[in-house]
């Protein structure tokens, strides 16, 4: 993702910017619902995000013999489409290990991660292998001749993405089916004892959450135009958990606002090591910047578990219209 | 049918396996998984590929292999004192980080501080010594024939008996002496192990030491058979969780027979689907046992 800095000005930069960090945004939503809301541990966000953006990519290229696809079908489809393929991966994942310990399923998750990355650089009928799939169809294809209103088209179309998942994943959470999320989190047993069934509750919301960081993989994709195998390591996994934790789990809006932040913070240190670094030492020094986010996220966990914005007590929608 | 691919999988399950036993520990004992585990590896690795250097510096012949072995008697001191940075890296970690966290109510929040840890300390290792593959040394090992058609080198011979000592030693050291009677103690209920008079930290301490010394062991192993690189550890890391919950956590011959198990299946999808494919064996063998027996060959039902 480089973009010529002069080219864009600082204006577009600035846009281009935002519409990547709120793609992340996205993920970072799904994972708040799996891990903030129900206290659910997914270490291969990577995996579904690569689902999402493979699945979608298929579904709506032109028509091509490199892989299988090229359907041309219209980009919305390609969404849904996304969305339901991560979701049925998550499901089957929460499936098998959700009846078992904790642990398990965070073992699980990391697994499916590196099946995943197997799949998409072996299996190259499927998804044309390391060399990935490019001419995706970006929205507002019509307008790429005026850069800057091409560029805040799409920022749009992110940012009211955004807004719709943030909708409703507060609605759900405020609602009677987000609370026994919650009661499941804090205490197991009080909610059996009250006849929920924990694990039902869990799949389903392990399967949203898939569902959304699918639909995160597919934007990423429609808006860069090409993807490959390499931009799915365990990187990604490790970012979005660094945003959410930062920005503050349990918190729709810590989650958006720790993607924009953690994006921002990883961009500028981009930018300072090829400023600072000779280009044959750049690689090098990037590693750096995993050590950095590493560092950043234990002394979150150590010193500000709560994050930036930290939970607020949600009860019910109707509550809150009260006060 | 060619033996040979069993030779090789053997090879590999014990590199797993000896990862593995700590793994195992590490989650029976302290109650959670540890993703830092495979840098563990890495780091040992390194660890001895330095001092080795070192003493190769003091002294030039130190560096000149044992025949017929490919590695000097440098590789082989350096090994041992890596062993013990290593499991002082462990408990490194464990002072800075996980310690903090153990008490908290959710206890999975130690797991993601042990993932932060692993992309942290992986990194580091990637800036320091870049990704280019490095070796312990560039001596050339001629095969000979063992039986059944299968042929190993002298070093492949000498490690294979060198796991195999510390497996059997560590099954011994658990079931037989006093501070592995502690551990199992502590691993059966920590607050009862406590009233009974056992040094909880302690015990906590030793299974850092041991679990860092044998991902130690396992990094020379595949520093001398394969090759050094800062992701050894962490592409070995689902193979490790596979071979754990595989041979039953807490389970230190469980672990070392689920690390053989992984390896020979690795071994059998190299040979009959493609080399490409390997690293999905160690996931399905997971999600297999997962479905059919969650708790491994010799785990006990929690």
């Amino acid at each position: 993702m480089i973009v010529d800095f002069f080219t864009l000005g600082l204006l577009g930069y600035g846009v281009f910017f935002l519409t990547t960090a709120l793609s992340y945004s996205i993920i970072c939503l799904g994972l708040n619902l799996q891990w903030g809301q129900t206290g659910l541990f997914n270490v291969g966000i990577a995996g579904f995000v690569a689902i999402g953006a493979y699945t979608s990519a298929i579904l709506t290229t032109p028509s091509t013999p490199d892989h299988l696809g090229g359907y041309e079908l219209p980009i919305a489809l390609g969404w849904i489409g996304a969305m339901l393929a991560a979701g049925a991966a998550s499901a089957f994942i929460g499936a098998v290990t959700l009846r078992l310990r904790a642990d398990y399923l965070a073992i699980s998750t990391f697994g499916i991660a590196v099946a995943i990355q197997l799949v998409v650089l072996n299996a190259k009928a499927l998804t044309a292998g390391p060399f990935g799939i490019g001419f995706i169809p970006r929205p507002f294809a019509g307008l790429a001749e005026t850069p800057l209103f091409f560029g805040l088209a799409n920022l749009a179309v992110v940012a009211v993405l955004v807004l719709v998942v943030y909708l409703a994943l507060e609605r759900l959470v405020r609602s009677p089916w987000g609370r026994v999320l919650r009661a499941i989190r804090e205490d197991e047993q009080a909610a059996m004892s009250l006849g929920k069934s924990p694990r039902t509750y869990r799949l389903s919301a392990f399967a949203l959450g898939g569902a959304v960081m699918g639909l995160g993989g597919a934007v990423q994709a429609h808006f860069i135009g090409f993807i490959a195998p390499d931009n799915y390591q365990s990187n990604l996994t490790f970012q979005v958990w660094t945003m959410l934790i930062i920005g503050g789990s349990g918190n729709s809006r810590g989650a958006i606002l720790g993607g924009v932040l953690i994006w921002a913070i990883w961009s500028l240190s981009g930018m300072a090591i090829g400023a600072v670094f000779p280009p044959e030492a750049q690689a090098r020094a990037a590693a750096l910047q995993i050590v950095a986010i590493g560092v950043m996220l234990s002394a979150a966990l150590l010193l500000r578990p709560r994050g930036l914005l930290g939970e607020r007590t949600t009860i019910s929608r109707h509550l809150d219209a009260a006060e | 049918m060619n033996l040979q691919f069993v030779a090789d999988g053997v090879l590999t399950g014990l590199m797993i396996g000896l990862g593995a036993i700590g793994v195992t520990l590490t989650y029976a004992i302290l109650r959670f998984s540890n993703f830092a585990h495979g840098e563990f590896i890495s780091w040992g690795a390194y660890a001895t590929l330095v001092v080795s250097g070192v003493f190769g510096w003091l002294a030039g012949s130190a560096a000149e292999p044992i025949d017929p072995f490919s590695f000097g008697w440098g590789v082989v001191s350096a090994g041992v004192i890596a062993t013990l940075l290593t499991g002082g890296l462990a408990l490194l970690l464990d002072l800075v980080l996980f310690r903090h966290l153990r008490d908290e109510a959710k206890s999975i929040t130690v797991v993601m501080a042990s993932f932060g840890a692993s992309m942290a300390l992986r990194s580091l290792l990637e800036f320091i010594f870049t990704s280019r593959p490095v070796y312990f040394s560039r001596e050339l090992q001629i095969t000979m024939p063992i039986g059944f058609g299968v042929r190993m080198t002298p070093d492949q011979l000498v490690l294979v008996a060198m796991a195999a000592i510390l497996g059997l030693g560590m099954h011994l050291l658990v079931t037989r002496t006093q501070i592995g009677r502690s551990m199992q103690a502590v691993s059966e209920n920590p607050t009862l192990a406590r009233v009974v008079g056992i040094d909880v930290n302690r015990v906590i301490r030793v299974t850092w030491m041991l679990g860092g010394a044998l991902a130690c062991a396992s990094g020379v192993m595949i520093g001398i058979l394969v090759q050094v690189r800062p992701f050894m550890g962490a592409d070995l890391l689902l193979p490790l969780f596979a071979a754990a919950i595989l041979g039953g956590i807490g389970s230190v011959p469980g672990a070392l027979l689920g690390g053989v198990i992984v390896g020979i299946g690795e071994a059998v999808a190299v040979q009959w689907v493609g080399a490409e494919w390997r690293a999905a064996i160690a996931f399905l063998l997971l999600i297999a046992v997962l479905l059919v027996r969650p708790t491994g060959i010799f785990g006990k039902p929690a």
